[in-house]
Order: structure tokens, then sequence, then C-alpha cells
């Protein structure tokens, strides 16, 4: 008998390095597609420029060459930022869907663009003067308000939060937020500027963008680490984590901390980029399991892969004109969404 | 207690329907005394009112009560169909179909919204049927897995509702900002053209539809019953299901096509007549549509004076008051 719950132990815990070995795989191989498509996402644009000048250009800069200089003002920041975009959608969708034990929980759904859009059009329509940073505070305070907009309505509901009342809550308040955006960018004749700014892209990121992103990144890529445990405890449900001790409530406060903060700054450099919070947390647990602290930075990774790539097709598809790159993901993230829907993937 | 019910609220709603309607007409950058506003209404007023009444105000207002009608009994049917009480016409991407429909028909055959003019105030609707049409196949079509489940039509059709939306987003971007904001002006709800020929293309298809509905209200009180019963009762499920959905997309479709992406009276019309008269469909689909029109009048009226000489497209003033109500909703049903 004891030696059975040996063996079946000792199978677990293989189960378990083989589970970490095949994610650490899986993680170092997308980085590496990452850093490759880096490199292309720079090299092609309005005039293509070779690898091996993306390549002298990051490791041997040459202010005299006007190549170089557009790759490191216009085309480095702006590769990298949508990298890091994408890496803060996925993991912020993947605390969401954690926490809520939702599938369809995401940022996108669930108003939080809505309002960081809609602080940003009050910012820009009052406060004319703002800067740069101005601007991404007031898009984290949106954010902020979107969250807890939609965790209210949920947590208030009768019978909380099931797949299809978070979906409602989300359109309800991002449907309220965007008609509110709407009605202040017709009045003060600001709407087509707002339009660039709703359909998603990565064309204005800079330096600065990058450098926000980034110590967004530190804090909130941090925290949703350190929270990963708590997550998948809370993933099996809230019984099962209160019976081992948790105390949810301050998972679940930092997990808000973490889609705040991820969500805000994404919002504020890329505008409203839609799906990726919602898909590839689901596409990474398809390949690592259920364990959150392999899915938040297999996420990561996965997310920056699929926003790079978007935002090279945006270039692309309709070259020489920009085409949004929130329509790039929605084509990917619709299907995937109906196919959700549809029941077919687990747990709706 | 229901049947002596009916003619009260359909009176006060009537007397509430005339009064707005009243102020609605004397109200604007150039006022009419109520008692002038009748005058004129009757043969005796003078050439100035007589234009202002007739050739701009009226036919604005005639086009938002009919079509506040036409999204009510739109979103009663589809509430009754998809057995959910949070259905709608907008949420279901019917609107976003339609709306995407008519930005292409613009973007493609027309130089812009403003001269859309003549044979094009015909085929406008016509395009805003189709797109509807189309949305409303694809929810259809996508959430069919032996059978349409209720749950599986709502989230279906928010998914196409997004699909929608990020494909206008790539037409809108490539506007000239004029058009742009006339787009958006007209996706966000607007009686946007306010002239007699757009009321004859669009409100007698709309009075007529409504009274369809109005006839087939058993069928809608058996499918509320749920699927099972209503098997059991004889009905065939699928067919007529079919049948009323095609009702609340083709009213859906119209309205559209005259006053845009009005979003959440669909929704909310069904329920305030739920409450005022109770849930049988024969005595519910007309409250909701008197509802849907009072509702509707009521917030053009707003949306054009609030802020006046500058107005707010009537589907904001529409959202902005009833999502609140919708959220409420949501929390009270399990």
């Amino acid at each position: 008998m004891s030696e059975h719950a040996n063996h079946s132990e000792k199978q677990q815990l293989e189960g378990l390095t083989s589970r970490y070995l095949r994610a650490t795989i899986i993680f170092i191989i997308a980085s590496f597609l990452v850093v490759f498509l880096l490199g292309v996402s720079i090299s092609v644009g309005v005039t293509d420029i070779q690898l091996q000048t993306v390549w002298e250009a990051v490791f041997a800069f040459d202010s005299s060459l006007t190549n170089h200089q557009v790759i490191w003002e216009l085309r480095l920041p702006r590769a990298l930022g949508a990298a890091l975009v994408g890496a803060f959608l996925a993991v912020s969708g993947a605390v969401m869907q954690g926490l809520t034990r939702n599938p369809l929980a995401s940022p996108s759904i669930m108003g939080v663009t809505h309002g960081a859009a809609f602080a940003l059009i009050v910012a820009i329509v009052f406060f004319p003067t703002i800067s740069n940073s101005g601007m991404t505070i007031s898009a984290f305070i949106g954010a902020g308000l979107g969250v807890i907009l939609v965790f209210a309505v949920g947590s208030f509901s009768k019978g909380g939060l099931t797949p299809v009342k978070l979906a409602l809550a989300g359109v309800a308040v991002g449907g309220m937020l965007s008609s509110l955006s709407s009605a202040i960018s017709l009045h003060f004749q600001v709407a087509k500027q707002m339009s660039f700014w709703y359909a998603g892209g990565l064309a204005a990121t800079d330096w600065v963008s990058v450098k926000i992103l980034l110590i967004a990144g530190a804090v909130g890529l941090t925290l949703a680490f350190i929270i990963s445990r708590a997550v998948t405890i809370l993933s099996l449900g809230e019984d099962v984590s209160k019976g081992l001790g948790q105390n949810t409530l301050v998972a679940k406060s930092l997990g808000i901390i973490v889609v705040f903060v991820l969500t805000g700054a994404a919002v504020s450099v890329a505008g409203t980029v839609g799906f990726i919070g919602l898909v590839i947390p689901h596409v990474t647990r398809f390949f690592v399991g259920t364990d959150y602290r392999l899915i938040i930075p297999v996420s990561a990774v996965f997310g920056s892969l699929l926003l790079v790539i978007s935002d090279i097709g945006a270039r692309l598809v309709n070259a020489p004109y920009e085409t949004p790159v929130g329509a790039i993901t929605a084509c990917i993230g619709v299907p995937f969404f109906l196919y959700l829907a549809r029941g077919e993937g687990r747990g709706i | 207690m229901n049947q002596k019910r009916l003619p009260i609220v359909l009176g006060a709603l009537t007397i509430l329907l005339v009064t707005v309607f009243i102020l609605s007409l004397n109200m604007g950058v150039v006022k009419i005394a109520p008692l002038d506003v009748l005058r004129t209404l009757f043969g005796q007023g003078t050439e100035k009112q007589n234009l202002v009444l007739f050739d701009f105000r009226l036919p604005g207002m005639i086009i938002a009560l009919v079509i506040g009608a036409g999204l009510g009994v739109s979103g009663a049917i589809l509430q009754g169909v998809a057995q959910n009480d949070l259905a709608d016409p907008g949420i279901l991407g019917i609107n976003t179909g339609a709306g995407f429909a008519v930005i292409l028909y613009i973007f493609f055959f027309q130089e812009s919204m403003a001269r859309v003019t003549g044979f094009g105030l015909y085929i406008l609707p016509v395009f805003a049927l189709l797109g509807a049409f189309v949305a409303a196949i694809l929810v259809y079509v996508l959430a069919w897995k032996k059978g349409v489940n209720p749950v599986r039509l709502i989230l279906v059709g928010i998914g196409i509702n997004a699909g929608f939306s990020a494909a206008l987003i790539i037409f809108q971007v490539k506007m000239n900002p004029q058009d742009f904001n006339q787009a958006l002006v007209w996706l966000a709800g607007d009686i946007w053209m306010s002239n007699w020929n757009l009321v004859f293309a669009v409100v007698p298809i709309i009075i007529l539809m409504i009274l369809y509905t109005i006839y087939k209200s058993s069928t809608l009180n058996i499918l509320n019953l749920g699927d099972q019963m209503s098997i059991g009762l004889g009905a065939a499920v699928e067919k007529e299901r079919r049948t009323l959905l095609l009702l609340a997309v083709g009213l859906a479709g119209l309205c559209v096509a005259a006053g845009g992406g009005i979003a959440f009276l669909g929704l909310v019309a069904p329920h305030i007549a739920r409450r005022l008269i109770g849930p049988r469909h024969e005595q519910m689909l007309p409250v909701a549509a008197l509802t849907g029109a009072l509702f509707l009048l009521a917030a053009d009226t707003i949306g054009k004076n609030i802020i006046a000489p500058a107005e707010i497209p009537v589907g904001i003033v529409v959202s902005i008051v009833s999502t609140p109500y919708f959220i409420y909703l949501l929390m009270k049903t399990q």
C-alpha cells in the first residue's frame, strides 16, 4: 500500500518536473522567436532594412547613418513596445481568468480598455496641455475605473460572476463608457483622433512609452509571479483556496492591481488592442497545463509573439497604409471567442 | 386584474406620449408655444411655423416614435426567443451588422453621408436590412449545436458584435474627418435624416411588422415556457423561433437604417412593459411598443435641447440613461 503510494507520488513528481521542463523549453523557443521577430519587425517598413543593418544599428550604432537613426528612433521602440504590450495584455488576461475562474475574462471584454479610453479623452479635452505622463496616469485611472465597475457589477450580482454575466457586465460598462467618450469627442471635435487611438496601434510608440512600459512591467509582472501560486489555488475554487488557508482577499486585491497596472500601461501606449488577453491564456493552458506559475511567464512570451506578429501584419496587409492592429488581433480573437462561446473549449 | 389594467396603462402611456410630442415640437432653436403648435398642426400656422414644424421637426419625431416602438418590439421578441431577459438587438450584434453594411455602402458608393438622397434613400434601408440579416444568420448558425441554446446565443452574439466592430473600425479610420464624424454620430444612434421620404420608406413596413408580431403573441407565450414545455404543447419550436427571429431582425435592421445604432432601448422597453402589465405578450407587446416610442422621443428631445444649439446623438442619451438600468437588471437576475 505504502509502496503504491510512494510509487504514485514519484510518478506525480516526475509528471511535475517533466511539465516544468516542457514549459521551460517552450518558453525558451518562444523567446528566441520573439527576438527574431523583433528583428523582422524592425527591418520591414516604408523602406525595408536588411536584418544585418538592424543588428549593427543595435549593437554598433553609427549616428551618421540614416537607417541607423530610423531604427533607433522609430522602429526599435515600436517593436519593443509591441512585445511589452502583448505580454502585459496576455498576463492580465491570465490573471483575470484565474481569479474569476471565467474563461471569457479578459481586459477588452471587461470594459477595462473602454475605461482607459474614456479617461484619456476626458484628459485630452479638459486638460489640453497635458503631458505624456499625465495621459498615462489618466489611462491608469480609467482602467482602474473599468476594472472596479465590472468586478463590482459581477460581485453584487445574484449567482456571482458567471461567464455570461461577466460578458454582459463588460458589454454594459464598456457601452456606457464608450457612449460617454463619443459624446465628449463629438462635442469637442476630437473624434477622429480618438478613433485612431480606439483602433489600436503602435505607430506612436517612442522611448518615453517604452520607459513607462518597463516601469509598469517591473511592478506588474513581478507581482503577477508572486501571486501565481495563489492564483492556481484560487482557480480551483474559492472553497479549496480557503480550505488550504489562503487569504483569498489579499490574492484577489493583488490580482486586481496587476490587471490594473499592466492593462493601464498597455492601453495608454497602444490604445485598445483586443483579444490578446482572451486568447493567449487559453493557448498557453493548452501547452503547459493549469499551473499559473507556468501559465504566467509563458503567456507573457506568447503575448509578445502575437502582438509583434500582428504589428508586422498591420504594416504589411495594406502597405503603405497601416491597418489598425486591433483589427488584426480581432481577426484571430473573434473566431476563438466564438469557439469558446460554443462551449467547445473547457469551462463554459 | 391585468385585463382591467391594460386600458389604463395604454391610456396613461398615450397621454404621456402626446405631452412629450407637443413639448418636443415646441422646443428647439425656434420656440413655438404649445397652443401655436396645435394651431399649426391643424393648418392655421404662419409660414415660418409651418416650415419649422412640418419640414424640420415632425418627420424626425415620427421616425423617433416608430423606431422606438420597433426596437421595443424587436427586443421583446429576442428576449422571448432567447429566453433571456438581457437580450437586445445591440447586444446580439444585429445593430453592428446593419451599421457595418451601411458604412460599407457609404464608403464604396457615396462620396459622403450628407449626399445620400433620392434613390440612395431607399437603398440604404435595404443595405441595413441585409447587414442585420447577415449578422443574425451568423449568430444563429454559429450558436447552433443540436438546437440553439439561449446562453450560447447571447455569447455568440457578443462575439459577432466584437467582430463587426473591428471591421467597422478599419473603414472608419479611412474616412475623411467630416464623413468620419457623421458616421460616428450615426453609429452612436441618430435620427439622421428627418425628411418625409424616409418616413414613407420605412414607417409603414415597421408598423406592419409590429402588428404581425402582436398577432403572433401566443407563439411567443408558448416559447417563453421553455423548449421542453413548448415541444410538449406541439409547437414546431425551431420553425416558429426562426420566423420570430426574422421579424426581430427585420425590425432592428429597419430601425438601424433610420436611426443608427441605438443600443439598450430594445432591452429596457420590454422590461418596463413587463413591469407595467405582466409577461403575456398580447398585452406586453403593445405596451413595449408605446414605451419604446415614448423613451426614444423623450431621449431625442433631450439630446436636441440639453446643450442646444449643439446636439447629442439620441443613441448616446438612450445609452447613458438605460445602462444603469441594464446593470441593475443584470445584478438582479439569476
